[in-house]
């Protein structure tokens, strides 16, 4: 009888249980208030202070879907993913092919390759600040064809350069993805395409790529992913989204305008909104990769 | 979803032949391969590289030749930045937040991994299903209703607890606990059973110690995240004797970045502090990030 209702080994749900508490209380509970954070009027208040924040509506979403600031923002979004993902999957692919055949040094490239993706964002936005400063060495080996003004205060490149750190950063991640998937592809595919005359290029065009394509659905949605996150870069390397807005994310905005600006239901309504478009994409992206 | 195993992990760290030319082409067709894996290379490594020359150097100097130094070295800059932000008390409060991640993760980790892939109990589906879920929000997303709670509602600003509770549970953790507990033989667990082992006593006695590597890689995989976080801790730490080291350095950059003459060498020091252990750790232990634990926790 018991073991009907709770399952052969109950004991399972006491292992499980203090997991899916954290799980309700950090992901679930916290998902649900963002959403009614965002159709009501509300503001901070002390802990344990009663408060009555009206049913606003859709106002919160009208507000925010009329925010200029709030376009270019999902707009910036936009200018970083059509770089980061394609540069991520296409530099990742060759990076892991090129190192799956590699006879010598095969743990020293992996090392390096790896290196950026472990160390804190902090760090190394720190490094690349002073790499793209003004008078930094970028420019210094740009010469004449530095550009004017400098990286991360001219309005067309902040975003690009954005989009470039944050490829350099996580591609180690994705070599080894890709690097675990090629695992997977039959060698004797390659063996029967050299027996037709294929070249390296055709054979990587016609056996790689179709056959790591379920980890190139996964690398897009991934990068697409710690775009929708972007928050450390825009906020240190371009010293707050600038210049003017020009490398703002919607994460970006969620902290100005809820936390600095004390408005965490227009931040929340961004939050949603962000959260849908990001679904909408991930599954627009699993049935036109996915399909066959 | 192509699934990774433990064997293919062996297969990964030996040096496979090269799959698409036979042997006697391997030495006239491998130098563009390996030219292009040190290009690579070059520019993965070249910052770093780049970040301790200029930490070491009292004026950093920015021109192509500079960044090749032969002499000046000093370590002025390490003195400066730990005069500007309290480097030990912010490595101690990153460690104290890390650990405690890291305990959370491993400890809550193990039992739900186990559960999910030993015991049949009622609503262990929908846990799994629930955990996928999760693993496509992205974190920053509840920043705002966990900040509500976490600040607003219990009041936890300025607090270590307040700082790693979110952190507490990690769904890679849990996945790859499961893959290895999974890759364990039944007769195994029949067989304890058979002689009266409790579940508990079956999972700290047998089961324990043959994923011991499982608890190393999340061990390591989990290091990286608190360690390196910035959002959350910056969030809610206002007070600068409860920041960890990513949050005061940030705030450094941030407070300085508006200045004509920006301190560098000093910038610098501090990212050297803050990157060196992760990547320390990495280095030392490089075999244990492969693909397939990685993997695994990713793809489920």
């Amino acid at each position: 009888m018991l073991t009907t209702v709770l399952g052969r080994q109950p004991l399972g749900l006491a292992f499980a249980a203090p997991y899916a508490v954290f799980l309700v209380l950090i992901f679930a509970y916290p998902v649900g208030l963002a959403v009614w954070i965002s159709f009501h009027d509300y503001f901070f208040t002390a802990p344990g202070v009663a408060v009555d924040r009206p049913f606003v509506g859709l106002d919160n979403y009208t507000a925010v879907l009329g925010d200029p600031e709030v376009h270019k923002a999902f707009l910036n979004v936009a200018v970083f993913l059509v770089i980061n993902v394609p540069l991520t999957v296409v530099l990742s692919l060759v990076l892991a092919t090129a190192l799956n055949g590699a006879v010598r040094g095969r743990i020293f490239f992996r090392v390096c390759y790896f290196v950026p993706y472990i160390s804190a964002s902090v760090a190394v936005v720190a490094v690349w600040l002073f790499l793209f400063s003004n008078g930094g060495f970028v420019n210094q080996l740009l010469g004449p064809l530095a550009p004017d003004p400098s990286w991360l205060i001219n309005k067309g490149l902040a975003m690009p350069l954005i989009a470039l750190f944050v490829t350099w950063k996580q591609l180690g991640f994705f070599i080894l993805l890709y690097l675990a998937a090629l695992q997977n592809v039959g060698k004797e595919l390659y063996e029967s395409a050299a027996m037709d005359g294929a070249g390296k290029l055709g054979s990587f065009m016609n056996i790689t790529v179709p056959g790591v394509r379920p980890a190139t659905t996964l690398v897009v949605i991934l990068s697409i992913i710690t775009g929708a996150n972007l928050f450390t870069e825009p906020y240190l390397l371009t010293n707050g989204g600038g210049p003017n807005g020009a490398s703002a994310s919607p994460v970006l905005l969620m902290y100005q305008r809820g936390i600095e600006q004390g408005n965490p239901d227009t931040a929340a309504a961004i939050g949603v909104l962000l959260m849908i478009a990001f679904l909408i994409i991930a599954f627009v992206n699993k049935r036109f990769l996915e399909r066959d | 979803m192509a699934q990774v195993t433990a064997d293919e992990r062996s297969v990964l760290e030996e040096p496979a032949p090269p799959a698409t030319a036979p042997p006697q082409k391997v030495s006239g067709r491998s130098w563009p391969r390996t030219v292009l894996l040190a290009i690579g290379a070059l520019l993965f490594l070249f910052p770093f590289y780049y970040m301790l020359m200029a930490s070491l150097q009292l004026k950093p100097d920015t021109s192509v030749r500079g960044a090749f130094p032969t002499s000046g070295f000093t370590l002025d800059n390490y003195r400066s930045i730990n005069g500007r932000v309290n480097l030990v008390q912010s490595l101690v409060n990153s460690g104290i937040f890390t650990g405690a991640v890291i305990l959370c993760t491993v400890v809550l980790g193990l039992l739900a991994g186990y559960a999910l892939a030993r015991l049949h109990f009622r609503g262990r589906g929908t846990l799994f299903a629930a955990m996928l879920l999760v693993q496509v929000i992205p974190f920053q997303l509840l920043m705002i209703p966990l900040y509500v709670m976490i600040v607003r509602s219990y009041g936890l600003a300025d607090s270590y607890l307040g700082m790693i509770a979110p952190f507490a549970i990690n769904a890679t953790a849990v996945f790859i606990f499961r893959q290895f507990f999974m890759q364990l033989p039944d007769d195994l667990f029949s067989a304890a059973r058979i002689d009266g082992a409790g579940e508990l006593r079956i999972l700290w006695s047998i089961a324990l110690p043959l994923v011991r590597p499982a608890v190393l890689t999340a061990v390591l995989l989990t290091f990286i995240g608190p360690w390196n976080e910035f959002l959350w801790p910056f969030l809610i730490t206002k007070d600068a004797d409860l920041q960890p080291l990513a949050v005061s350095l940030a705030n450094y950059i941030s407070s300085v970045a508006g200045r004509a003459a920006n301190p560098y060498g000093a910038i610098l020091a501090g990212a050297c502090v803050l990157a060196a252990p992760a990547v320390a750790l990495f280095v030392v232990f490089q075999k244990h990030f492969t693909a397939s634990d990685i993997g695994s926790g990713v793809k489920g």
